[in-house]
């Protein structure tokens, strides 16, 4: 039975206490996530008992830390529902994912007058590569526009966008300001109709929503470890592996080669040609401990949690009133990520008044100043939810909003 | 630490009836710098002429902490030679470091501000009218 309040002992961070004796209310996990004790252990554990360089040493030392590592791999993989590792390239977070496919298969494949379809509420990390390659190669970059009053995809362009020069669709599981998820098979299906490739961003949707690329049909599919429980510097990238042995590797270097002379260098089989000098071996053994954390809890009660979470949230919103909340509202496409202006406060000043009462959000443009632009707004306020948060944590949220209208509405000062 | 310190009446007030808040004709300085943190934006438009920013007025939008700085500065710095204007420049810019400066006095309601080094986030905020200004008028110097 999912009891978030039992599952957050796990996770030594709320121990803390802020600004004072204020109890520690995190509802930035769309920034970064928080860490379980099995996760951080696991990374102590590996560097106490385990820490070796990988697939070189002729050491036992060396071999252990070889299959804690490809372990790993093989975790990774099935949580994302891939069909073994090969295609599971290990890297450092989802927007080196995101460069290596733009620096690997995009500079190799793209081609003047090519055309790369992005959605119009894309986070940085998956437009400004796009952006770079575009310029190198002369491809053109061709937006995918966001239905601004109910925050999806309008799909029912695309069958226009899809043109015989689009070679790639770059869309996002799940939105990381308006929370919204997005039908990524109906979009692969449309692509691949059209000779596209889908480049996937499931930064905010593989730690949020059982997870399975094959279902998809993505051929490229980016993992943010930091965002799932994993530790900051842990990433992955799926791909099919056709595509992976097609393309160019992005770095270059010791590990992805086979045999290398002064002027040139053979490349190593897959996975490890994309893998290139000593790989973030700690982090990625900690990332398979957050696999095993959110396998254990499952997928489906984690998404149930957060549905009603955001139910609970939008409710208590609603009743505050004078609130304006971006992106859907139907739970069945919306994740735990609720943007919000509150009257008309700006987010940066209702995120400092917030924090005061232990309240962590975030103001700002999220990386997506596209989007922002688009939802006429320089910046928004942002709450999004864990495994860890509860409706206590929305309550005390909302007891902060009303504190903030206080000094916004009537004279300065607060009474504490 | 309380929010009285960053959110006191005079910044408020600042925000909500901001002072010159206008575009200019015949302007000799026109110049937007933005936060990208966070969306603020500030213009500086200012007359300057015989070493005097004879007038200055600003548009923008952003938070209360940004605009009302822009506000404040404008009616501060409005009528004054430009060797003063660059020392409240410079004394304002120290104290938003966190350091002394000799002469608060001459910088008027702004010391309401400096509640705003306890917000280090923030100060980026505090700051953007006078980078602006700063730049401003040595573009309109050289």
């Amino acid at each position: 039975m999912f009891d978030a309040h039992v599952i957050r002992k796990d996770f030594p961070i709320f121990e803390k206490r802020v600004h004072g004796d204020k109890p520690l209310v995190y509802l930035d996990s769309a920034a970064t996530s928080q860490h379980p004790r099995q996760v951080i252990n696991t990374i102590v554990d590996f560097y106490e008992h385990s820490n070796a360089n990988v697939h070189r040493g002729v050491y036992a030392l060396g071999e252990e830390a070889t299959e804690r590592y490809e372990g790993a791999r093989a975790k990774v993989a099935a949580f994302v529902g891939a069909p073994g590792p090969t295609g599971l390239v290990f890297v450092r977070s989802a927007t080196e994912a995101l460069n290596t496919v733009a620096g690997g298969w995009g500079r190799k494949f793209l081609k003047p007058g090519d055309e790369v379809l992005i959605s119009e509420m894309e986070h940085h990390s998956n437009l400004v590569p796009w952006q770079m390659i575009a310029a190198a190669t002369g491809a053109t970059l061709v937006p995918l526009p966001v239905n601004i009053e109910t925050g999806l995809l309008d799909l029912d362009a695309l069958p226009n966008l899809l043109t015989e020069r689009t070679k790639l669709v770059c869309v996002t599981q799940m939105s990381n300001v308006l929370g919204t998820i997005n039908p990524i098979r109906r979009i692969a299906d449309a692509a691949h109709a059209a000779g596209a490739l889908v480049m996937v961003d499931g930064a905010q949707g593989a730690p949020h929503i059982a997870t399975d690329v094959v279902a998809m049909d993505a051929d490229f599919y980016a993992v943010s470890g930091h965002k799932m429980l994993g530790p900051t510097g842990s990433g992955a990238l799926w791909a099919k592996p056709e595509h992976l042995e097609a393309m160019d590797p992005f770095l270059g270097g010791g590990e992805m080669i086979r045999e290398v002379w002064f002027d040139r260098a053979t490349y190593n089989e897959l996975p490890y040609k994309f893998e290139a000098g000593t790989p973030p071996i700690a982090p990625a053994v900690g990332l398979g401990a957050a696999c095993d954390y959110l396998t254990d809890l499952g997928m489906d009660a984690v998404h149930a949690h957060e549905v009603e979470l955001t139910r609970y949230a939008l409710e208590r919103l609603d009743a505050l009133g004078d609130v304006t909340i971006h992106g859907p509202r139907d739970m069945s496409v919306k994740g735990g990520v609720v943007s919000f202006w509150y009257g008309d406060i700006h987010p940066h000043d209702l995120g400092t008044i917030v924090d005061t009462f232990g309240v962590c959000i975030r103001a700002g443009h999220h990386c997506a100043q596209p989007l922002m632009r688009r939802l006429g707004v320089p910046a928004t306020a942002r709450a999004s939810f864990n495994v860890y948060n509860t409706t206590e944590d929305i309550d005390a949220l909302i007891d902060a909003l009303a504190h903030a209208k206080e000094i916004f509405a009537g004279g300065g000062g607060v009474p504490f | 630490m309380s929010l009285d310190d960053l959110y006191r009446e005079v910044i408020l007030d600042h925000y909500r009836n901001p002072r010159n808040k206008h575009g200019l004709d015949d302007s000799t300085v026109d110049l937007t710098h933005n936060n990208p943190l966070c969306g603020d934006e500030i213009t500086i438009h200012a007359i300057v002429r015989d070493g005097m920013v004879v007038d200055v007025a600003f548009e923008g939008q952003g938070c209360s902490i940004s605009q009302s700085s822009a506000s404040m500065l404008t009616d501060l710095v409005k009528g004054k030679p430009l060797a003063e204007v660059e020392k409240l420049i410079l004394d304002f810019r120290t104290m938003m470091a966190g350091k002394p400066v000799d002469d608060e006095e001459a910088l008027g309601e702004l010391v309401a501000l400096k509640g705003v080094t306890k917000y280090p986030v923030r100060i980026k905020c505090a700051v953007l009218a006078w980078d602006t200004l700063q730049e401003g008028v040595q573009q309109a110097g050289s």
